[in-house]
């Protein structure tokens, strides 16, 4: 009882503080353009002084391009967003003290995490469906023929790799007092991901890994290596475990 | 029975002692003041109770209950100091919200919220956006929020403090017909709120009680006997005379000049009574009244506490 009711706020909170409108507006305007860009580039280029000669070295769009595109475009402001909606989740309302009036009620810490977690990966679910229908119509459209499952896998796994970000920025928007601080934290779990995804060996293991796969799906090919995905599942798992863990037990 | 006990409660922030072992009994169906000067601990008390902070040590019983640290209690309402609500939201859906976490059907949810919101006069406001409301509006809310469970316990952080003359004495007015229904623990600073509503009292201080007892004793206990004696403006240049004169009125132990008034603090009040008015008669010194004075909780207070700061 407790779970729904504290969904149902926060979906409406999604809705009224307009994360949701957001998120659908910048997800599928990326998904839109995406495909459009890559298939433009060369045109783009022609336009700038002296790029009419090396649009000649730009071999023609294709497929791959569009959803390379994509992957890059919806994942980077996917994850700017993820951190923007989630770092004020618990810490601001410890800020401005909603947070007390909730929780001196029989509402459970966890479930008041975990309400959080879902309305955000609503949010995102609705943004994304609405950015891979839009990118799928344009790269159809701009390509020829797109593989459907492979395409609705790449997207079901940017998803995932979004809410490993919205789980690691809730669990610090829930340890501390101020939503920059948790914005920076998330920030640097970022960083240090992407540092340690450039080093040899360890790539495959990380989470950013698990949206290359279905690229290599996409081009026909097999991909071996899943093991990020179980990386992302743990982080995702023991970030929002973490937060729950310290919250219960956390002065407000 | 106690609807409260809390025993050798200590609570620190760092090297600040905000409770320092405090012992409370709120006696079931009371009114209980709760009144201390700032930092005295009030505030950390009711957080413990309403399962926000944890104590370092000591125990809280509720309805003779151990209630463990960070729980929050179905019997409980809680309305903190500046209550803080979700800015998007109507005051129906938040009130609907906070029903929803005690488990209460769409039904009844809807039943409860239309009745509170009349209860603390916001029923024209009922669409408006909580982010809208005024401070006074906000307290209101609290107040609704604090009583959408029908709590056996209600505790109240200074539920007064924010609203004008006229909001406070509805407020009080709502506060005294709701301890009919369930205690009250009521912390503020407005001592004669405190006096109105109140039938039993403690005074905090640095994180311990000073005392505890219920109005009339404390009245009756630290009452000191006065008598104002008080003049006309074309009286008063005899003043100081007449205060030199009054004290050597053996029922006499002080006199205070206020103004056009003469503080006695008086051994007896009948006896002084009728000696300060023979002695006015005897000089023919005309005066306008000579009543004896109430004493205010205010008083009692400030004797206790300054006590203890002296004490320090």
């Amino acid at each position: 009882m407790s779970l729904f009711t504290a969904i149902k706020k926060e979906w409406l909170e999604q809705r009224r503080t307009k994360k949701l409108l957001v998120s659908v507006i910048v997800l599928t305007l990326f998904g839109m353009t995406s495909p459009l860009l890559a298939k433009i580039m060369p045109q783009i280029i022609a336009l700038v002084p002296g790029g009419a000669a090396l649009t000649a070295l730009i071999p023609t769009p294709t497929l791959q391009d569009g959803v390379a595109q994509y992957i890059k475009n919806i994942s980077q402001f996917g994850i700017l967003l993820a951190l923007l909606f989630s770092m004020g989740a618990v810490a601001a309302e410890k800020e401005k003290g909603t947070l007390a009036l909730v929780l001196s009620k029989p509402m459970p810490r966890f479930t008041f995490l975990l309400a959080k977690f879902c309305a955000l990966a609503l949010t995102f679910t609705c943004g994304l469906a609405l950015a891979a229908a839009a990118g799928y119509y344009y790269s159809v459209v701009l390509f020829g023929e797109v593989s459907l499952l492979p395409w609705l896998t790449l997207n079901g796994l940017i998803l995932f790799y979004l809410l490993i970000y919205v789980a690691i920025t809730l669990f610090f928007s829930t340890i501390t007092h101020t939503q920059y601080v948790a914005a920076g934290g998330a920030f640097a779990v970022l960083i240090v991901l992407e540092i340690l995804g450039s080093l040899p060996g360890l790539a495959k293991y990380l989470p950013a890994a698990m949206i290359q796969n279905p690229v290599l799906l996409m081009n026909g090919q097999t991909a071996a290596d899943w093991q990020c995905l179980w990386v992302g599942a743990a982080l995702l798992i023991l970030s929002l475990l973490g937060a729950g863990l310290i919250f219960r037990h956390q002065e407000l | 029975m106690n609807a409260i006990q809390l025993t050798g409660l200590q609570k620190t922030y760092g090297r600040v002692k905000a409770l320092d072992g405090l012992d409370l009994e709120v006696p079931a169906g009371s009114v209980f003041g709760f009144l201390g000067p700032n930092g005295a601990g009030k505030t950390t008390t009711l957080r413990i109770l309403a399962g926000l902070a944890a104590a370092n040590s000591g125990s809280v019983e509720i309805n003779g209950k151990i209630v463990k640290a960070f729980s929050a209690n179905k019997e409980i309402g809680y309305l903190p100091e500046e209550p803080a609500f979700y800015p998007w939201m109507t005051p129906q859906e938040t009130l609907n919200y906070y029903a929803g976490i005690f488990g209460l059907t769409a039904k009844d949810s809807r039943a409860r919220t239309s009745a509170l919101l009349e209860q603390v006069g916001l029923k024209e406001a009922v669409k408006r956006r909580v982010g809208g409301f005024s401070r006074g509006m906000r307290q209101r809310l609290g107040l609704a929020q604090a009583l959408i469970n029908r709590p056996l316990i209600l505790l109240l952080d200074e539920p007064v403090s924010a609203l004008d003359p006229m909001g406070r004495k509805e407020v009080l007015e709502l506060i005294e017909s709701l301890s009919k229904e369930c205690t009250i623990l009521m912390s503020t600073h407005i001592l004669a709120d405190a006096e109105r509503v109140c039938d039993t009292l403690a005074i905090l201080d640095h994180g311990r009680r000073l005392l505890q007892s219920d109005l009339k004793t404390l009245m009756a206990h630290y009452a000191t006997p006065q008598l104002d004696l008080e003049f006309a403006n074309d009286q008063v240049e005899n003043l100081e005379k007449v205060a030199e004169h009054i004290r050597h009125i053996a029922s006499v132990s002080t006199v205070k000049v206020e103004g056009r008034v003469l503080r006695l603090t008086v051994t007896n009040i009948k006896m002084a009574q009728a000696d300060v008015m023979k002695a006015m008669l005897a000089q023919s010194w005309r005066f306008e009244r000579l009543d004896v004075v109430k004493p205010s909780l205010e008083e009692i207070f400030v004797r206790l506490v300054g006590e203890e700061g002296r004490a320090q």
